[in-house]
């Protein structure tokens, strides 16, 4: 990773010569987007050696080689007067200098940035100054810190760290929670609202379910089964429902009951519901590729058990539960 | 198969440039019955079909496809192409017919994923 290849801002809205869209934000990788999030002052070196112009070229030396560091900001009367690098040492060696003072060899022509401004904007002023450090100045234009393109990937390092170990708390502790609430039964319940008609969303709960189930540590392929499932019953609600009805989720150790409750129109003929092909749906609804009468049966092949129960124009209940095999959920500490 | 080798064979444009193509794909599902698709599918299969609405990446995220082309240069809808950004799953758009496609992976090594649905 080389922090001088980030894009520029310049150079993202100019990529297809039209301001930034949310497709091209989903473009921008989280690399680019800690260094719009990432203040300087929150990457730079804050502990600082200085010189000041008085000093001679070979204590400052002496100061780089203990410090192992390439340059010093030098300063005078507290305000920053200049950087001397080695390289202007290593000029002022050619001539057998090294007893001559700062102030002759520093680099006075001050390049700077601010504390509060985003490591964008020093990666900028790395490409256009070609200089390998740069001082930061506060609000008063004081002196407050050193930057090198190090800090910068050290710092992006750092918070990427930070992503990922955030990702693994919270998987590790979803996966953890069986074993540590002791309770004689432990039973862990998700109710979703499902709103009848609204296809664009459908699926939302399903797919929250199915990323909950993974979380917990669920074996993949019972995550799968149990997903398949619950979608084909939301889309039921979805589809067939008058005014929707409530999706739930019951996980337990041992088993895992997903159950859909609504208020009606209800089912005249269980039976034929059941049938394969069997379908009342729109032709809408047959649009999206549901409605094929396929729905129950799909569930019936997911699930360990399913009951439904109907009663016209009152509503219908539908459970479906899938046994988990000992190994899995609680038993997955040991991978 | 890579994901990258299969947008070669199908003179496929990719709709989703921010997801990574570098994945292995190990077969192959055509069907416009997302019901269908549920029913009898195996995991980490690529999704050839003509629908383009967002409940096609609810699909393949709930049946675990690991990416979805579509046939006749179709074109998805903006929440279809947000779902799919969202949960990582890569689209992708050929100008061939389904029938083509189907022929030109199979023709190429990518085992059909269509399971039977026999109970």
């Amino acid at each position: 990773m080389c922090p001088n290849r980030v894009r520029t801002e310049q150079e993202i809205n100019g990529r297809r010569g039209r301001p930034i869209t949310d497709q091209d934000a989903h473009e921008i990788n989280r690399v680019e987007e800690l260094s719009y999030d990432l203040k300087i002052h929150e990457v730079m070196t804050k502990k600082l050696h200085t010189a000041s112009p008085e000093m001679s070229l070979s204590d400052v030396l002496e100061i780089l080689r203990i410090n192992r560091i390439s340059g010093v900001p030098v300063v005078e009367d507290g305000q920053l007067a200049g950087v001397l690098s080695i390289e202007d040492i290593v000029r002022a060696m050619g001539k057998n200098d090294l007893m001559e003072t700062v102030g002759q060899y520093m680099t006075r022509r001050l390049v700077t940035v601010a504390s509060y401004d985003t490591i964008v904007k020093a990666m900028r002023t790395f490409a256009e100054s070609r200089v390998g450090r740069l001082p930061v100045v506060n609000e008063e234009n004081k002196l407050v810190g050193m930057i090198t393109k190090g800090d910068i990937t050290r710092g992006i390092l750092l918070a990427l760290q930070k992503d990922y170990k955030e990702e693994e708390v919270r998987r590790y502790r979803a996966s953890h929670l069986f074993e540590d609430i002791i309770s004689d039964r432990t039973t862990l319940v998700l109710r979703y609202n499902i709103k009848a008609q609204n296809f664009t969303h459908g699926g939302t709960a399903s797919s929250h379910i199915k990323r909950a189930l993974l979380r917990l540590g669920a074996d993949p392929q019972i995550a799968r089964r149990c997903g398949i499932a619950v979608y084909e019953a939301e889309m039921n609600l979805i589809i067939h429902t008058t005014r929707g009805g409530i999706l739930k989720l019951e996980v337990e150790p041992h088993r895992i009951t997903m159950s859909t409750t609504d208020d009606g129109p209800g089912i005249p003929d269980i039976e034929q519901v059941l049938q394969p092909g069997y379908s009342t749906a729109t032709d809408q609804v047959r649009e999206l590729g549901f409605g094929a009468g396929m729905g129950l049966v799909n569930i019936k092949r997911c699930v360990d058990s399913m009951d439904i129960e109907s009663t016209v124009s009152k509503g219908t209940k539908l459970i479906m539960r899938i046994h988990i095999p000992t190994e899995n959920l609680s038993g997955r500490k040991e991978e | 198969m890579k994901l990258h080798e299969i947008i070669k064979f199908v003179d496929g444009t990719i709709l989703t440039p921010e997801l990574n193509l570098n994945i292995n794909i190990h077969g192959g599902y055509g069907a416009d019955l997302m019901s269908d698709v549920l029913a009898a599918s195996q995991p980490n299969a690529v999704l050839l079909t003509g629908l383009t609405n967002p409940q096609v990446v609810r699909t393949a995220q709930m049946a675990d496809f690991r990416a979805i082309i579509f046939v006749r240069g179709k074109q998805p809808q903006h929440e279809t192409l947000e779902l799919a950004s969202q949960e990582n799953i890569p689209l992708i758009t050929s100008p061939l017919g389904m029938f083509e496609l189907c022929g030109r992976l199979h023709k190429a090594g990518l085992p059909s994923f269509e399971s039977n649905v026999s109970q």
